[in-house]
C-alpha cells in the first residue's frame, strides 16, 4: 500500500509537469501563427479594435442590423443560454413579446415572415450570427434609418452571407454592420 | 438544409474512419506489439523512472484496483484543498475567488470520476491555474484510469486462465503517451487555428461599435477542449460550454470536436475484439451498440427539427428547427446529432442547451445516460456493456437450461451477484436521489441554502422535476451534462450528486474487473457443441433485448412523471 501511496505521488507529479506545463505550453506556442494568435481574432476598424469576430455584440440602434436575443445582454465575461423548458409560460410570453417588438420596429412584416432564430435566445448568449432569412427581414428598417435604398442594404446582406459546405449558411452581425458603416461614406 | 445533412453524415464517416484504425492500433500497442509510437518509449521509461514504477510487474485484480484507488484517492484529497485555495494561488489573472468546500468537493469528485458536472461557470469559478494543474490534469488522468481499468479486463480474457492483469500503472502512462497526449496536441492546433483561444492573456476590453464598454473572458481554452471531447470529460472552460464561439467557433471545429469524443470509445470496442483475438464478438458488440445509438438519434433529429410546437401556435416559422439554446453557425440537426452523441459516451459537453430541448428529446437524452452503454465513456463504456452481457449470458443459460459461460469461463452465482448489484446500482441512486430532491423541493422551500430549494427550478411543472431527475442522472452516469436552468450550487446537490458520482463511476469499474479476475482464474473450458456462443449476432440481439427491458423497467415510472407528461401536456 506504501509503495502505491509514493507512486502516485511520483507520478502525479512528473504528469503534471507533462500534461498542465509542456503540452499547454506547447499548443499556445504553436497558436501564436494562427489568425488571432491565440487570444481570439479579433476586428479592427480606423485602428481601433470594435470586437471579436467570434463573439456576438449588442446591437439595438435602429440603424444597425440586430442579434439575436442573448439570455446574458452580450456580456462576454460571463456566457449562458436562457435555460427555459419549451412549455414555460413565462418563456412562451416573452417570446410572443420579442415578436411584438419586431412587428413593432419593422411594420411592414407579417408574423409568419419572423425566423426562430430572431425570437429565440442563443445557447452561448454570445451567437455572433444570425440566419440570412433574420437578416433579409431586418434589411428595410436598416435602409429607411440610413436613408439608403432597400436594395443597395439587400445586396449588402447577400454579399455577407456565408454559405459552406457543411453546416447552416451563416450572416455574421458585426461584420455586416461594419460593412454598413463604410457604405455611408 | 443540405449542408447540414451533408455536415452530419460526414462528421459520422469521418468518426468511423479514424475509430476502426484506431481500434487496432490499441489493442496492438496493448498486447505490447511492436507499433510505430514505439518511438515514445524513452519517454515513458523516464516518466516511470521519475516515478519509481517498474511497468513489466505482474498484478492481481485486487493488486490491479488497489493501485488505480489509490492514485485516484490522492488526486481527490489534492485537489479538493487546491481549489479551495485558489484566490491564494498564482496565475488569478482576472481574481476569481476561492472555492466554498461544498462546491470544492462537488468540483473535485466531479473531475476525478470523469463527469464534469459544473457547478460554477469556467469564467467565474476558477483560476488559469486550476484550470489547468486541477480540471486539465484530471481530464487526461480520468480517462487514462478507465481506459487502463478495460484493458486490464480485456486482459483476463485474451489468456485462458490467469490471475495477472498486467500492470496498471504500464496501461495508464501508454494511454496517456500513446493516445491522448498526440491526439489532444492535433486537435487543440486545430482549434487554435479556427479561432479558439489558446493564449494565456486575461480578460479583454473594447468599446463595441454601437459604444458599448464588452469585457471578453479569454484564455487557454484549446488545449482544454482538446481533452474534454478525447477523454469524453466534457467540463467547459466557459460557462455555455461548446456553444460558446470561443470554444467551438465554427462548423469544422464542431466536426472536430464531435468525432473527438466518439473515436475513443468505438476504438475501444473494436480494440477489445482484436485484443482478445475474438474480433467477431468486438464486432457484434460494435453493432449492437450502433442500433443502440440510433434508436436514439433518429426520433431526437426528428423532434428537434419540428420546432418547438407551442411556438408553432404563437404563428413563428420555424423552418431551421427548434433554436432556443442552439447556435445559428451549427443548426439545430447538428445540435440534436451532438445531443444524443455525448449523453451516450457520456461526454456531457453540449453545443446547445439541453434545457431548452424538445421534451422528447430530453427523455432520449436521460436513456442514453441511464443505459450509459452504448459506447459509453473513455474505457467504463465496455465495462457497463460487459455487466450486461453476464446478464445476457446469465438469463440466456437460464432459457436454454444450460451453465451460463462467458468466454470459456463458467459464470456462476458470485459473479452473477455481483453484476446484478452493479445493475441495480444505477436505478437506486438516480431515483433515490431524485425522490430526495423532490422531497426537499417540496417540504424545505425555505431551508436557508446559496440557493433556496424553493428556486433551484428554472422551468416551472413536469419540465422542473425533469430538470432534477437529469442532473442526478448525469451524476450517476458520470455524464456532466445538465439541464443547467437548475440552481445547483448549493450544499444540497454539491454533496448530494457528490456522492451519486464517487458511487457511479467507482463501484462500476470494481465490479467488472472484479468479475473479469474471478472469472480468469477459473478452468479453461474448450467450445464444444453445447456451449453458449457469445459472439453470434443471435446472442447480440439478446444482450441489447436484456439493455432495454432493463433500462424500461427500472426508467419509465420517471421519464414518465417528467419529459413524457410534458411531451403530452402540449398536444
Amino acid at each position: 500500500m506504501k509503495k502505491y501511496i509514493i507512486q502516485s505521488i511520483r507520478l502525479t507529479v512528473v504528469l503534471t509537469v507533462l500534461l498542465c506545463v509542456i503540452y499547454p505550453l506547447l499548443v499556445a506556442f504553436v497558436s501564436k501563427f494562427s489568425a488571432g494568435k491565440g487570444n481570439g481574432e479579433t476586428i479592427t476598424l480606423n485602428g481601433k479594435v470594435v470586437g471579436y469576430a467570434n463573439v456576438g455584440q449588442k446591437f439595438d440602434q435602429p440603424q444597425y442590423f440586430w442579434g439575436r436575443p442573448s439570455a446574458v445582454d452580450y456580456n462576454a465575461a460571463g456566457s449562458a443560454g436562457s435555460n427555459k423548458g419549451p412549455t414555460n409560460p413565462d418563456y412562451l410570453k416573452q417570446v410572443s413579446d420579442r415578436v411584438d417588438t419586431l412587428l413593432k420596429y419593422h411594420p411592414y412584416l407579417k408574423k409568419g415572415d419572423i425566423p426562430a432564430d430572431m425570437v429565440t435566445a442563443s445557447g452561448s448568449g454570445l451567437d455572433p450570427d444570425i440566419s440570412p432569412a433574420g437578416a433579409a427581414i431586418q434589411a428595410k428598417r436598416v435602409a429607411q434609418n440610413r436613408g439608403l435604398d432597400a436594395e443597395q442594404v439587400s445586396q449588402l446582406v447577400n454579399e455577407h452571407t456565408e454559405k459552406h459546405l457543411f453546416g447552416p449558411a451563416t450572416v455574421n452581425v458585426l461584420k455586416l454592420n461594419i460593412a454598413l458603416d463604410q457604405l455611408k461614406k | 438544409m443540405n449542408s447540414e445533412i451533408l455536415g452530419v453524415v460526414a462528421s459520422f464517416l469521418i468518426t468511423l474512419l479514424i475509430a476502426i484504425p484506431l481500434g487496432k492500433y490499441l489493442a496492438k500497442m496493448f498486447a505490447g506489439e511492436r507499433v510505430w509510437t514505439d518511438f515514445l518509449k524513452p519517454l515513458e521509461s523516464g516518466l516511470f523512472k521519475l516515478a519509481g514504477i517498474r511497468p513489466g510487474e505482474p498484478m492481481d485484480w485486487k493488486q490491479f484496483l488497489k493501485a488505480m484507488l489509490t492514485i485516484n484517492l490522492l488526486w481527490l484529497v489534492y485537489g479538493f484543498f487546491v481549489l479551495i485555495y485558489q484566490d491564494k494561488l498564482p496565475f488569478n489573472p482576472d481574481g476569481n475567488p476561492g472555492m466554498t468546500t461544498d462546491l470544492a468537493f462537488n468540483t473535485i469528485i466531479s473531475f476525478v470520476v470523469n463527469c464534469d458536472l459544473q457547478h460554477y461557470s469556467g469564467e467565474s469559478g476558477l483560476t488559469y491555474l486550476t484550470q489547468q494543474i486541477i480540471v486539465m490534469f484530471l481530464m487526461f488522468t480520468s480517462a487514462a484510469t478507465g481506459i487502463a481499468a478495460a484493458v486490464g479486463l480485456f486482459k483476463a480474457f485474451r489468456d485462458k486462465t490467469t490471475t495477472n492483469l498486467g500492470n496498471f500503472w504500464d496501461f495508464f502512462v501508454k494511454v496517456i503517451t500513446r493516445l491522448l497526449l498526440p491526439l489532444s496536441f492535433v486537435v487543440a492546433i486545430i482549434l487554435a487555428f479556427n479561432g479558439a483561444t489558446a493564449s494565456y492573456k486575461g480578460k479583454d476590453q473594447f468599446i463595441s461599435l454601437q459604444g458599448d464598454t464588452v469585457n471578453v473572458s479569454r484564455g487557454p481554452a484549446a488545449q482544454m477542449i482538446a481533452i474534454k471531447h478525447l477523454g469524453t470529460n466534457g467540463g467547459g472552460w466557459y460557462g455555455a460550454n461548446s456553444a460558446h464561439p470561443l470554444e467551438n467557433p465554427n462548423y469544422i471545429t464542431n466536426i472536430t470536436e464531435i468525432v473527438s469524443q466518439m473515436i475513443v470509445p468505438m476504438a475501444m470496442i473494436i480494440g477489445f475484439g482484436y485484443f482478445i483475438r475474438r474480433k467477431k464478438l468486438g464486432w457484434v458488440i460494435f453493432a449492437m451498440m450502433m442500433v443502440g445509438m440510433f434508436m436514439l438519434l433518429i426520433p431526437t433529429i426528428s423532434s428537434e427539427l419540428g420546432g418547438n410546437p407551442a411556438l408553432t401556435k404563437l404563428g413563428i416559422t420555424q423552418t431551421t428547427g427548434a433554436m432556443e439554446g442552439k447556435e445559428v453557425r451549427i443548426g439545430p440537426l447538428a445540435t440534436g446529432y451532438w445531443s444524443t452523441l455525448t449523453t451516450i459516451v457520456s461526454t456531457g459537453s453540449v453545443n446547445g442547451m439541453h434545457d431548452s430541448t424538445m421534451p422528447l428529446t430530453g427523455a432520449w437524452q436521460l436513456l442514453g445516460m441511464m443505459i450509459n452503454g452504448f459506447f459509453g465513456g473513455c474505457g467504463v463504456g465496455i465495462l457497463n456493456y460487459f455487466i450486461y452481457l453476464i446478464i445476457a449470458v446469465f438469463i440466456s443459460g437460464l432459457m436454454v437450461g444450460r451453465t451460463p459461460e462467458f468466454l470459456g469461463h463458467k459464470v456462476e452465482a458470485r459473479e452473477v451477484k455481483i453484476a446484478a448489484m452493479i445493475t441495480l446500482l444505477s436505478p437506486f441512486l438516480i431515483m433515490a436521489g431524485t425522490a430526495l430532491a423532490a422531497f426537499v423541493f417540496n417540504n424545505y422551500g425555505d431551508a436557508d441554502w446559496a440557493v433556496k430549494p424553493a428556486n433551484w427550478l428554472n422551468n416551472p411543472g413536469y419540465h422542473g422535476f425533469s430538470e432534477m431527475l437529469y442532473e442526478m442522472t448525469s451524476a450517476n452516469a458520470n455524464n456532466g451534462s445538465g439541464f443547467e436552468g437548475l440552481g445547483d450550487n448549493n450544499i444540497f446537490w454539491n454533496v448530494a450528486t457528490g456522492f451519486v458520482l464517487i458511487l457511479g463511476r467507482f463501484l462500476p469499474i470494481i465490479g467488472p474487473v472484479a468479475i473479469a479476475g474471478m472469472l480468469a482464474k477459473k478452468k479453461y473450458i474448450p467450445e464444444s457443441a453445447g456451449t453458449l456462443k457469445t459472439d453470434t449476432f443471435t446472442f447480440g440481439v439478446m444482450t441489447l433485448a436484456v439493455i432495454l427491458v432493463l433500462n424500461a423497467l427500472s426508467y419509465f415510472p420517471a421519464l414518465a412523471l417528467g419529459p413524457i407528461a410534458e411531451y403530452f401536456s402540449m398536444k
